[in-house]
C-alpha cells in the first residue's frame, strides 16, 4: 500500500476544510467497489491481505475526512503539527465559563419536569456554538494562523463532547 | 445455430466452469442451505423435500446418531443426549452459561480452558463440535444436490454476535471441512435477498433506508441499511444475542409451571414437556384467540391476552434496541422507507404489530422469513466464488460492539467504536506505569460499557522485552485490525525497540488452532497423512492462485508500471515458485516460497493499487462530465 498519499489525495480531493460531501461519498463508494475484500475472495491470500489493508485505509480516510472534528485535527497534522487531543487546551476564559454554564444547565435538566423541551433548546444552542467554532477554524486554517486554529480545535472538542452528552441524556430519557 | 464447445481432453474449460458455492443459515432452531441456480436462489431440500434442518443433534455412546428431524424425535425420550438451541452456547464462557440460567436443560462440564461442554453418553462435547455436525449435514446435502465438492460457503451469523461467537462459528465450519468464503450478518443477508427485486434502486441518486428486524429462535438483530444501486451500506446495527423466540417459550413454560402448581424443581423430562407445550401453544395462538392445553394430566386454557402479558416485555426490549440503532444511525423512525421482517419469530402477529407501530409502516415479509437469510447468503457466495462477475454488488457492514483495551483501574479504552465500517485498522499508543517496567499485559475486550468487568473479555496476551525506562516514556502501540468477517487481530509493538507481539484473537474459552487440528486429526475422515496431503494441497492451490494473479497483473500492467530489471526479477521469482509448486512435497517449503514471491511483488502491488485508485476515480469524473 502506498503510504505517501494523504487521506484527501486518496479521494483526489483538495486538502481543505471545505468539503464536497457528496463527491466524497461517491468517490468512497467507487473505491470500495474496487478494493473491498469481497472483490478478492477468490484471489491469493497475498492479494486478499492487500485488499483488507487498502479497504481499511479507505474506510479510515473516509471517516476522518467526513467528520468535522477529525477533519480539523487531520488538517493540522498534515501541517506537521501535533494535534493529538491531550496537548492542546484553550485559554479563552469566556469560552470556558460559557461551557461550565452549559454543563450546569445540562445537569439541571436531568430530573426536571419539561426535560425534553429543555434538551431540545440546549441542543440547538450547542449546535450553533459548534458551527461558529468551525467557521472560526476555517478562516484561521486558511490564513495559516495555526496557533489560533489549535485553540479552535480544542474548543471544537469541548463542543462536540457536549453535544454527545446531550444526545446521551436524550437517549436515556427516551428509554425511561 | 451456435455449436456447443467441447474442450480438448485433459484441458478443463476453466473460465466457464461454475463453482459450487452455497449460503448456510446456521440457526438456533433450524438451519438451511441454499445455492444460486440459473440466476436465482434456491433452497436445497433434503431427500424428503424438506427445506429446514432442525438444529438438533442426538448422541449415543458411539457418537452422533442423527441430526435434524430424526434427532428431534428423541427430544422427550432422551433429553440429555438430544442437543438443541446450541447456537445460544456458541462462543460463550462458563460464566455466560450461568447467566442464561436454568433454561438450558443440559449438564455442563467446564474444562480447563473455561469453554463449557455438554455431558452426553458419548462424553463431553463442545458447542463448536455440535454446530459442526449440523454444518457437516448441510454441506453433505449440498454436495449431493450439486454433484461435487463445495468450493466455499458463506455462513450467516447474527449481526450482534461478538468476536468470540463469530470465531466459534468459523471454527465449527473448519471442523466440518467447509471453506468459509465469508461470515455474513443475517440482516444484511436478508437485505441482499430483498434487494434483488428492489424496484426502487434503478436510479443511482435514489437512496432507500431499510430497517431489517430479525427475531430468530435465540437471537435478535436490528440493522439499519442505506441502499443505493448495488450498494448495501449498514449504518448501524444492534440487538441481543441472547433473546429470541425461545425466550417466549420459556416465559410461557414458566407460566404453565406456576398455573399447574408444579413446584420449583422439575426434572428434565418435565421441563421438555412444558417447553414443547409452550412452543405449540405459542404457534397456535398466532391463528386462534385461545388454546386449550393438556399437560401432565391437567388441562388449562391460555388466551392471547395472557400470552401478550407474558411476552410483551421481551418484545419491548427489541423495540428499545431498534430505537438505539436508529439513534446510532442518526435517523428518525419516520424516515425509514421500508421495514423487513426476518426470522421465524416474526410470524407472531404481536411482533409484527408492535414493529409496525414503532416505524409507522406496514412491515414487508414477501419472502418466507425462515428462508430469506440463506437465500441472501447464497447470492453473496455466488458472487464471492466468482460465478457472477457481472454483479457489482457491494456490502459495507459494520462491527456491532466496540472493541477496546483494559487500562488502569479496570476501565475500558475504546479503540474501535461500534458501527464502524469494516474492514478497519486502528492503532493507539499506551505507556508504562512503573519505572523499569519490562512487560505489559494486554487485555482485549469487546463491549460498550465503561468497566472492563461489564464487557466481554476476548483475549489476554503479554508484550515482553520492553527496555527498562522511566514510567511513562515507553511507547507501546497497540493495533487492532478487523477483517471483512468482523474478526479481530491484535498486535502490540514497543516503538523505540521494535519488540513485537502479535496474536490472532482467540477467546480464552474458544478452540486454539492446535486443538482444531487435533480434532480434525481425531475425526475419522482425516488421518495424519491426510493432514499433510491436505496442507500441501492447500499451499499448491495458493501457489496457483498467486501465479495466476501475478502473471495476469504483469501481462496487463507490467510494462507500464515496472522497469525492465524489476520485471525480470519478478519473472524469475515466479519461475522458481512454479518449480517448487510442481516438485515440492513439503507444504512448509512451498509456503516459504510463496512468502518470498509476496515480498518481491510488494512494490508492484503498491503501484497497481495506486493505478487502480486513479482508474476507479477516473471513470467517475467521466460520468460526472456526462451528467
Amino acid at each position: 500500500m502506498n503510504n505517501s498519499k494523504n487521506f484527501f489525495e486518496i479521494f483526489s480531493l483538495p486538502v481543505a476544510w471545505e468539503l464536497d460531501a457528496e463527491q466524497l461519498e461517491v468517490r468512497f463508494r467507487a473505491l470500495q467497489k474496487t478494493f473491498h475484500p469481497d472483490r478478492y475472495a477468490s484471489k491469493s491470500d497475498f492479494e486478499k491481505r492487500l485488499a483488507v489493508q487498502m479497504a481499511a485505509t479507505i474506510n479510515q480516510a473516509y471517516e476522518t475526512i467526513k467528520t468535522p472534528l477529525s477533519r480539523a485535527q487531520y488538517l493540522l497534522e498534515l501541517e506537521d503539527l501535533d494535534a493529538s487531543q491531550e496537548t492542546h487546551i484553550t485559554s479563552d476564559g469566556q469560552f470556558l465559563m460559557d461551557q461550565m454554564l452549559l454543563r450546569e444547565a445540562l445537569s439541571e435538566i436531568r430530573g426536571s419536569e419539561n426535560a425534553k423541551e429543555a434538551l431540545v433548546s440546549l441542543s440547538i444552542e450547542a449546535q450553533q456554538t459548534a458551527a461558529k467554532i468551525q467557521s472560526e477554524f476555517a478562516s484561521q486554517y486558511q490564513q495559516k494562523a495555526y496557533n489560533k486554529a489549535f485553540e479552535s480545535l480544542a474548543k471544537m472538542q469541548f463542543a462536540i463532547k457536549f453535544i454527545d452528552d446531550i444526545n446521551e441524556l436524550e437517549a436515556e430519557l427516551e428509554d425511561l | 445455430m451456435a455449436l456447443l464447445q467441447i474442450s480438448e481432453p485433459g484441458q478443463s474449460p476453466q473460465p466457464h466452469q461454475r463453482k459450487n458455492a452455497v449460503g448456510i443459515d446456521l440457526g438456533t432452531t433450524n438451519s438451511l442451505v441454499a445455492t444460486v441456480r440459473s440466476g436465482s436462489e434456491v433452497i436445497l431440500p433434503d431427500e424428503q423435500g424438506r427445506n429446514l434442518l432442525p438444529s438438533v443433534v442426538h448422541y449415543e455412546s458411539e457418537g452422533v446418531s442423527c441430526v435434524g428431524y430424526e434427532a428431534a424425535e428423541h427430544n422427550s425420550s432422551d433429553p440429555l443426549n438430544t442437543l438443541s438451541s446450541i447456537k445460544r452456547l456458541l462462543g460463550r464462557g462458563v460464566a455466560d452459561i450461568k447467566t442464561l440460567g436454568d433454561t438450558l436443560p443440559y449438564e455442563f462440564t467446564s474444562d480447563e480452558g473455561g469453554m463449557p461442554k455438554i455431558k452426553t453418553v458419548h462424553g463431553a462435547v463442545s458447542p463448536i463440535q455440535v454446530s459442526s455436525e449440523i454444518l457437516r449435514k448441510l454441506s453433505g446435502r449440498a454436495e449431493l444436490a450439486l454433484g461435487g465438492m463445495l468450493d466455499g460457503a458463506v455462513i450467516t451469523v447474527p449481526a450482534y454476535f461478538d468476536d468470540a461467537q463469530r470465531q466459534a462459528t468459523k471454527d465449527a465450519a473448519t471442523l466440518a471441512g467447509i471453506k468459509v468464503l465469508r461470515l455474513l450478518n443475517e440482516p444484511t443477508a436478508a437485505a441482499i435477498a430483498y434487494g434483488l427485486d428492489a424496484e426502487v434502486l434503478d436510479d443511482e441518486s435514489q437512496q432507500h433506508l431499510v430497517a431489517v428486524y430479525d427475531l430468530g429462535g435465540g437471537t435478535f438483530d436490528i440493522s439499519i441499511l442505506r441502499l443505493s444501486k448495488g450498494v448495501f451500506e449498514v449504518l448501524a446495527t444492534g440487538g441481543d444475542s441472547a433473546l429470541g423466540g425461545d425466550d417466549f417459550d420459556y416465559a410461557i413454560a414458566n407460566w404453565l409451571r406456576t398455573e399447574l402448581d408444579l413446584g420449583e424443581t422439575l426434572d428434565v423430562y418435565e421441563q421438555r414437556i412444558l417447553l414443547e407445550a409452550a412452543k405449540s401453544a405459542k404457534e397456535e395462538l398466532s391463528q386462534n384467540e385461545q388454546v386449550e392445553l393438556d399437560i401432565l394430566d391437567s388441562s388449562l386454557v391460555l388466551t392471547r391476552d395472557t400470552m401478550y402479558q407474558l411476552i410483551d416485555d421481551l418484545i419491548d426490549q427489541t423495540l428499545l434496541a431498534c430505537k438505539r440503532s436508529m439513534r446510532d444511525a442518526n435517523i428518525a423512525a419516520n424516515s425509514i422507507n421500508e421495514v423487513v421482517l426476518v426470522g421465524g419469530s416474526t410470524r407472531m402477529p404481536r411482533v409484527a404489530e408492535k414493529v409496525s407501530d414503532l416505524f409507522g409502516l406496514e412491515p414487508k415479509c414477501t419472502i418466507d422469513p425462515d428462508l430469506v437469510v440463506a437465500m441472501g447468503a447464497a447470492k453473496q457466495a455466488d458472487v464471492l466464488v466468482g460465478n457472477n462477475s457481472t454483479d457489482d454488488m457491494l456490502l459495507l457492514d459494520v462491527i456491532p460492539l466496540s472493541l477496546g483495551i483494559e487500562t488502569m483501574g479496570g476501565l475500558t479504552e475504546k479503540i474501535i467504536h461500534r458501527n464502524t465500517t469494516i474492514p478497519v485498522a486502528k492503532a493507539q499508543e499506551f505507556t508504562t506505569f512503573k519505572d523499569g517496567q519490562t512487560a505489559m499485559s494486554i487485555h482485549v475486550v469487546q463491549g460498550d460499557r465503561e468497566l472492563v468487568s461489564d464487557c466481554r473479555s476476548l483475549a489476554r496476551f503479554e508484550l515482553r522485552g520492553i527496555p527498562p525506562m522511566v514510567a511513562g516514556s515507553a511507547k507501546i502501540q497497540v493495533s487492532y485490525q478487523v477483517d471483512a468477517d468482523g474478526l479481530l487481530n491484535v498486535s502490540a509493538r514497543e516503538l523505540t525497540s521494535g519488540v513485537e507481539s502479535r496474536i490472532e484473537v482467540k477467546p480464552s474459552y474458544g478452540l486454539s488452532d492446535s486443538e482444531i487440528t487435533q480434532m480434525l486429526q481425531d475425526s475419522v475422515s482425516y488421518a495424519r497423512d491426510d493432514m499433510q496431503a491436505r496442507a500441501l494441497r492447500e499451499q499448491q492451490v495458493e501457489a496457483d492462485r498467486m501465479l495466476e494473479d501475478l502473471q495476469a497483473a504483469m501481462d496487463k500492467d507490467g510494462s507500464a508500471l515496472l522497469a525492465n530489471s524489476e520485471l525480470q526479477c519478478l519473472q524469475v521469482a515466479l519461475q522458481e515458485l512454479q518449480q517448487f509448486r510442481d516438485t515440492s512435497e513439503d507444504h512448509r517449503q512451498l509456503a516459504a516460497q510463496i512468502e518470498i514471491v509476496g515480498k518481491t511483488s510488494e512494490e508492484f502491488a503498491a503501484r497497481r493499487m495506486d493505478a487502480s485508485i486513479k482508474q476507479a476515480l477516473a471513470g467517475l469524473s467521466l460520468d460526472d462530465a456526462l451528467k
